[in-house]
């Protein structure tokens, strides 16, 4: 076991990935010289050449458009986009390309391309740095979405997502780069849970707290805060938010009766809309309460000095979960 | 005007156009030079590019030589060509007419098209990869591709479906300009790869480049620019063939550019040049030098095929709407095939039974198409869940399983 920010274990992660199949590329702004905006790809394009670790120009339908067609050509891309504000202008290449062309030629062609995208805000940033657009790419059949939260599951996660033979958009959440976790670097991703699969970060027992990436964290700080009131939370990281891991999600919900979905991207039709409308139906009998939402509004993302108000600490979250008790 | 002052007319433009180049090169500011080693190299000036276009057969069948494009082509090669020609104008009308009938949702038609397609078609070898837009049915001919499977797209049968490396055919692309972008990818892996020539890596195996097609309203479009930024700096193996024909659904070129399209070529750091997209002849020709001298590791090359959409954007359109016929009379002169075939007549180099053979075999071919396509079975209901994924996700078995139930729920079994 070695103690990894989390930043670092995403570039151990990848230094794995290169080593072990020459195929792997790396391509984005400043992904080589300096090593990435937030250094994830640090010291890569050093050790592995600019043939493989590509400084792309500033384009991000570029980067995405031309990481298909090497992935056309039998590579495997891992593209990053420097933040989640700046991915809108591949979504043509990211939903009517990469997620459809596997459908579009009936099974003849895989893109394995994995579109890396720091996410979420309370970073103190300027517009278009503290996005959370996981729904958008959820909603887009055809590619898979995951988020990491903590650094073992960044050093395991961004491997398994490099070697499936699907699109995969991977989420990292930025204000939790530098948090530090044990990373067992020596095994790989022989002991992993699967990458579409949800964790239980803390068990418990009176009410199912689902969340991901950025609020992992937080949502677990809640719940030892509970604790002292007595009350006992079970929190889950879903880690994939396409698929989702119904059956985890719904036997934890069975077991506790309530359920909360916190995200930072907007309630208004968000993953927990889904999320709840898929509990409802699959454990109607077992619900005490509605399942219950918080997140940030329906506005856009606001500037930096109010979005402590806008992103779900630990005192919204617990007012949800006490919601859940008034039923 | 008589063919002397037309010249005159021509070179005079000429000569205008080259002194504003070399006037717009004087007045660019010194600059240190960037490190790509093809910035350093400006792109050679070809005597097209003052606005005129490389042509290697008139109108009337003429054959003329050009100082650049030399042409080794035998008799039987030019009846080959002109055999493609004819087969793929006729698969187009039949295409058309089954839309007509309501066997196609839609069709794209080539027609005026056929000589850019089958000129450059004929030009790439085996191991050369091609990216399609949705009108590329000639380039498509020329790569194997069965003419079923592009009525399978517009019947509404499949999204396409044929395996692209088994052709070297990418699917068709309808988004406009998308597929500059994975060209240009691709491109960039055959470097990785060693396949292009020069490289020490590539001994022992045939160097290959990519060609990409997009239509004159795609140049607008970010992504085509993007590629030829990308295509550049990295030198990549690639042929931009935008075939020009004049018309985006109902935009005349005039709403796409202020210059020639062939000259943003040079902004970009590439050479890029205009051929008569009617002239089969001459799209042969420059696409066969320019995918060499990608091959050769050249890096890009535009090339600009001035044609004419003879027909409709698809079979939904209606030009009458925003175009004078007197137009269309005009480009019918420079009929792609009728000019092949005088040339053909002209010089003897084929007899009356060639004609009347290649005429057969269209109808042949049209026949079988026309069958084809009327006999082709809907895909089953459930396949509608097939290839999302590698592997189907617990959603869609769960969906899939579903809807399965309730086809089944019905007692005519009318679901499956």
């Amino acid at each position: 076991m070695t103690t990894l920010t989390l930043s670092r274990a995403l570039n151990e992660g990848l230094r794995k990935a290169l080593e072990n199949d020459p195929k792997v590329l790396i391509m984005g702004e400043d992904v080589g010289k300096l090593g990435g905006v937030f250094r994830v790809t640090d010291g890569l394009q050093k050790d592995f050449g600019e043939a493989r670790v590509i400084d792309t120009p500033l384009a991000e339908s570029g980067i995405v458009g031309t990481a298909i067609g090497l992935a056309l050509r039998g590579y495997r891309p891992v593209c990053e986009i420097q933040f989640d504000g700046f991915v809108y202008p591949a979504a043509d290449q990211i939903i009517s390309q990469l997620a459809k062309m596997r459908y579009r030629s009936r099974g003849h062609v895989s893109l394995p391309v994995v579109i890396r995208i720091p996410c979420g805000g309370g970073i103190g940033a300027v517009e278009h740095h503290s996005e959370s657009p996981e729904v958008m790419f959820a909603h887009t059949a055809g590619l898979r979405v995951v988020a990491c939260a903590d650094p073992a599951d960044a050093f395991a996660m961004i491997q398994q997502s490099i070697s499936s033979d699907d699109p995969v958009i991977f989420f990292e959440p930025k204000r939790r780069y530098w948090d530090k976790g044990e990373v067992d670097t020596a095994n790989g991703v022989l002991n992993a849970l699967p990458f579409d699969r949800a964790k239980t970060v803390l068990a418990g027992t009176d009410v199912t707290l689902l969340c991901y990436g950025p609020l992992v964290r937080t949502c677990a700080e809640s719940a030892l805060a509970a604790r002292q009131d007595g009350r006992s939370i079970e929190v889950i990281d879903l880690r994939s938010l396409s698929p989702l891991d119904e059956d985890a999600i719904c036997a934890s919900v069975r077991k506790t009766g309530r359920c909360v979905v916190a995200h930072e991207a907007p309630v208004y039709a968000g993953l927990g809309a889904e999320i709840a409308a898929r509990v409802t139906e699959r454990c109607f009998y077992h619900l005490e309460a509605p399942v219950l939402r918080v997140g940030g509004f329906a506005t856009p993302y606001p500037p930096s000095r109010l979005e402590d108000h806008y992103l779900p600490d630990l005192d919204r979250i617990l007012d949800a979960v006490d919601r859940t008790f008034g039923y | 005007m008589t063919v002397e002052s037309g010249a005159a007319t021509a070179a005079a433009q000429s000569q205008q156009a080259q002194s504003q180049l070399t006037q717009s090169q004087q007045a660019q500011p010194q600059q240190a030079q960037p490190q790509q080693p093809l910035a350093d190299q400006p792109p050679p000036e070809r005597p097209e590019a003052a606005g005129g276009f490389v042509q290697l057969l008139t109108p009337e069948g003429e054959r003329i030589d050009h100082p650049d494009y030399p042409l080794d082509l035998s008799a039987a090669d030019i009846r080959d060509l002109y055999r493609d020609l004819v087969l793929v104008r006729r698969i187009d009308t039949e295409a058309i007419a089954l839309q007509r009938q309501g066997e196609l949702g839609i069709w794209a038609s080539l027609l005026g098209q056929e000589a850019a397609q089958i000129g450059s078609g004929r030009a790439l070898s085996p191991d050369d990869m091609v990216f399609p837009t949705y009108r590329e049915h000639g380039v498509a001919w020329c790569r194997g591709i069965d003419p079923v499977k592009l009525l399978e797209l517009y019947r509404g049968v499949s999204h396409g479906g044929w395996a692209p490396e088994e052709h070297k055919f990418g699917l068709y692309t309808i988004v406009i300009g998308s597929q500059t972008l994975h060209a240009t990818g691709y491109a960039m892996g055959i470097q990785r790869d060693g396949a292009v020539g020069g490289d020490p890596a590539s001994a022992g195996r045939p160097a290959e480049a990519v060609i990409v097609y997009f239509g004159d309203g795609a140049t607008s479009q970010g992504d085509v620019n993007e590629a030829f930024v990308w295509a550049s700096v990295f030198n990549a193996p690639v042929v931009f063939f935008c075939q020009n024909n004049q018309w985006a659904i109902s935009e005349p070129l005039e709403k796409q550019s202020r210059i020639p399209l062939y000259q943003r070529a040079r902004g970009f750091g590439f050479p890029g040049l205009r051929v008569d997209g009617n002239d089969v002849l001459a799209c042969f020709a420059v696409t066969q030098k320019a995918m060499q001298a990608a091959r050769e590791g050249q890096g890009p090359t535009l090339i600009e095929a001035f044609t004419y959409r003879m027909g409709a954007h698809t079979t939904t359109d209606d030009p009458t709407r925003y175009r004078l016929a007197s137009e269309l009379e005009v480009w019918k002169l420079k009929d792609p095939i009728e000019r092949v075939r005088a040339y053909l007549v002209r010089t003897g180099l084929a007899e009356p039974e060639f004609f009347a053979d290649v005429e057969a075999e269209a109808k042949q071919v049209g026949a079988r198409v026309r069958e084809a396509c009327r006999t082709m079975p809907d895909p089953p209901p459930l396949s509608i869940f097939d290839n999302v994924y590698a592997e189907p996700t617990a959603i869609l078995r769960a969906e899939r399983e579903q809807y399965a139930a309730y086809l089944d729920s019905f007692e005519t079994g009318a679901g499956r």
